[in-house]
């Protein structure tokens, strides 16, 4: 088996990572236009309200949750070293997990059953879906079956994640793992090599910089205060637009 | 003072006879296209009617537009904050129901059904799923009133109005309407611009066109829901945000945009004005009764020394200024008070501006006797069988405004922001050019009266004929004064023309496609 497992967790996170990057950015030069999740809540806005809410920021909080206990173990062992902080932690993340299940879950019965989304959905579109429905599954079944995820996502699979980051791969504590966690694990690098060819490009474009951004934007053709100034456009070569 | 130039535009309500040309030939060149059908850049609405899409006025149901919080405003719907908070649903966006299903019919069916018992129809179907549908609402459904239960009478500017007054407005003998057709506003304080998270959305600082960069759009369609006017469409094929571009291809070749040169009733017209952009935040967050007076101080004379100085020093071209200063809009808006803004309050200082409609206003139902004309009537004659009258009569100079069968309050609440004294105002001088000309051509009335009544409105008899001949026979030029372009300019300052000393023609110029088509 140890073939296996060197291919799903050294050559597989290699592959996905490298596809993501050279993805991401392949796309956005040859199909930039297309770069955002075509959103549907136009053709029906009322019945996915609840739902996305639930997906999205369930999805999102758990998403930094996993990247905080990656990035920073050692801080995470110590946060839930109090019992109470680890059981509301743990009921937090069950939670979170349940309501992007529902909320998965609505949402593609939503696209299923109204006609009019079908003509928006491709068959990638399904795809992903299916497959983040496949892993929040297992992830609920890791957090139910395997208690504690705090303390060992950090003491084992933190290291492994570190060792794949500093391109030596230790995969002995990862390979000891149940299965469920493993096909957790194999999948989250499944999706992350498909984002770039899905819907999901659109948190890659998410619009941070209009919190900073003044409100009003106004464009010019021309520098406005050299334009007609006879002596401007021939006293510097090459201005640039603007 | 930072003066800017913006193209503006002046519908003249009194003219619009409702033919949807307008909307046509803007269908035909832009929204002619999948995920497009439902859009009308250009629309006519029916009023007293809930427009398109439905009650797009209520903003609250939309939260569009600004509000007036303390002394600072906010995007009601959108924003900065509401906006990011509501990126994974917006919960005040107009669904394709509150506009219309498109749909067409399936003509081939018509010809192509074998023989048969009964005649072949033509089903519709829907544009969007390509399956049979039950048509439940079309473009202009309430055109001329039609289905006023369900939809003139839930129109949102009918807030003010007492249940009796309403009741009035509806009885048979004295309902009336007129037409109000919509584009974009193209906005010195838009609310579009100010919600788009991408910044996709932008002002052209030389002519104030207000553009969506279609290569930015990432689709989180707060504009739509910012736009009060519901002027910015979302299309579901191509997920990307489009709206009115004023023709601008058109503007800079010097031809009038489409909508407005295919008026049939000649209502629009389109010039340069000047305006002060240092005023723009300040104009948008004065108290509500002051919002038109202060947008109209902030468009400046095209004659003052001063202000030319001023526009010359912002790059504004000479040939700019000067359809700047023979501006209809300027003549209408400014030097004649005829105009007003839409919808005022949501403080978007929108620069499309309305002359209202004097004749629904005017004209009074009286109760009168049938008795003495039928008396001198053979036997076969019409009868009247009611003792309603229509009346147009000047009797009473302004007597009629005030008595008229369609409520100021209701005009006041879509072109004054809610005060009857402006709106009367523009009605006034369009009722006192009215007699003027009537003592010229008719001549039932008095010189004297005429004359009284445009001292009353302000006027003196040579801009009574300037505003009759603006009104009623102004040709093609005097309508659309449209100033050049000037890309020349902007072309030179992308790249040194000395390189291309000897070339032929312009050279390669890479740089003239980087802003952003």
């Amino acid at each position: 088996m140890s073939w296996l497992n060197n291919f799903l967790f050294v050559a597989l996170p290699y592959v996905a990572v490298v596809i993501f990057c050279v993805g991401a950015v392949y796309r956005y030069r040859a199909s930039g236009f297309q770069y955002s999740s075509l959103s549907s809540q136009f053709l029906e806005g009322r019945g996915s309200y609840l739902f996305s809410m639930l997906f999205h920021w369930g999805i999102l909080i758990l998403f930094i949750g996993h990247l905080v206990t990656f990035l920073f173990p050692a801080m995470t062992l110590a946060w839930h070293s109090d019992p109470v902080r680890l059981i509301i932690d743990e009921i937090v993340a069950l939670a979170l997990g349940l309501g992007v299940l529902i909320g998965l879950a609505g949402l593609l019965v939503r696209r299923i059953s109204h006609p009019r989304l079908w003509v928006v959905t491709s068959r990638m579109d399904l795809m992903i879906e299916l497959l983040l429905l496949a892993q929040i599954v297992l992830g609920l079944w890791t957090a139910l079956g395997y208690r504690w995820g705090y303390y060992w996502f950090a003491a084992d699979l933190s290291p492994y994640l570190w060792s794949v980051v500093k391109l030596n791969p230790q995969i002995e504590a990862v390979s000891a793992m149940p299965v469920v966690i493993q096909a957790h694990v194999v999948g989250a690098f499944i999706i992350l090599g498909m984002i770039p060819f899905t819907r999901l490009v659109h948190f890659l474009v998410a619009p941070f910089h209009y919190l900073w951004r003044r409100q009003q934007l106004v464009m010019w053709y021309w520098d406005r205060k050299r334009v007609r100034d006879p002596g401007a456009g021939w006293t510097e070569t090459r201005p640039g637009n603007n | 003072m930072d003066i800017r130039s913006q193209v503006s535009m002046v519908f003249h309500l009194d003219k619009c006879l409702g033919c949807h040309t307008c909307s046509v030939a803007c269908k035909n060149i832009w929204t002619d296209r999948k995920g497009a059908e439902y859009m009308w850049w250009n629309n006519v609405e029916t009023k007293p009617g809930t427009g398109y899409p439905t009650k797009w006025e209520d903003q609250g149901i939309y939260k569009g537009g600004w509000e007036k919080v303390g002394g600072a405003i906010s995007l009601k719907g959108a924003g900065k904050q509401k906006g990011l908070l509501n990126i994974f649903h917006n919960p005040n966006m107009p669904v394709i129901d509150d506009y219309y299903e498109p749909y067409t019919y399936q003509y081939l069916d018509l010809i192509e059904s074998p023989a048969g018992d009964d005649q072949p129809t033509a089903r519709p179907v829907s544009l969007i799923t390509g399956k049979p549908i039950d048509i439940k609402m079309g473009p202009n459904w309430d055109d001329d009133l039609g289905g006023s239960p369900d939809f003139a009478r839930n129109d949102p500017n009918l807030k003010d109005l007492s249940p009796a007054e309403q009741e009035a407005m509806f009885q048979l003998e004295r309902m009336a309407f007129f037409y109000l057709p919509r584009i974009c506003n193209h906005c010195l304080n838009p609310a579009c611009v100010a919600s788009c998270p991408s910044g996709a959305i932008y002002k052209r600082g030389e002519d104030g066109v207000v553009l969506i960069n279609q290569n930015v759009c990432r689709a989180w369609r707060m504009c739509v829901t910012a736009c009060p006017y519901k002027k910015t469409f979302y299309n579901w094929h191509a997920g990307k945000s489009e709206k009115c571009i004023l023709c601008y291809p058109r503007i800079e070749s010097g031809q009038a945009p489409a909508c407005m040169h295919s008026c049939v009733g000649r209502i629009r017209y389109l010039g340069v004005v000047l305006y002060d952009a240092d005023r723009i935040h300040e104009t948008a967050s004065v108290a509500e009764q002051d919002l038109i007076d202060h947008h109209m101080s902030m468009l400046m004379d095209p004659f003052d020394p001063a202000v030319i100085a001023a526009a010359k020093a912002n790059g504004i071209a000479d040939s700019t200024l000067h359809a700047a200063q023979s501006s209809p809009v300027y003549k209408f808006v400014k030097e004649w008070g005829l105009a007003l803004p839409l919808h005022a309050e949501f403080r978007t200082l929108p620069m499309l501006f309305y002359v209202p409609p004097l004749l629904p206003v005017m004209a009074a139902v009286k109760e009168v006797s049938h008795r003495e004309q039928e008396g001198k009537l053979s036997s076969v004659a019409k009868t009247w069988d009611d003792s309603w009258l229509y009346d147009t009569s000047t009797e009473e100079l302004w007597g009629a405004i005030d008595q008229a069968r369609f409520p100021l309050k209701y005009l006041a609440n879509m072109l004054s922001a809610g005060d009857e004294a402006r709106i009367k105002d523009p009605l006034k001088k369009l009722m006192a050019i009215r007699i003027y000309r009537r003592w010229k051509t008719v001549g039932d009335i008095s010189q004297q009266k005429a004359l009284d009544a445009l001292g009353d409105a302000g006027y003196t008899p040579e801009m009574a004929d300037a505003i009759y001949y603006l009104t009623s026979l102004a040709k093609f030029d005097d309508r659309f004064v449209i100033p050049a372009a000037h890309r020349e300019h902007a072309i030179e300052m992308l790249e040194y023309t000395g390189d291309n000393r000897g070339n032929a023609g312009f050279g390669f110029k890479a740089g003239t496609m980087q802003r952003g088509m």
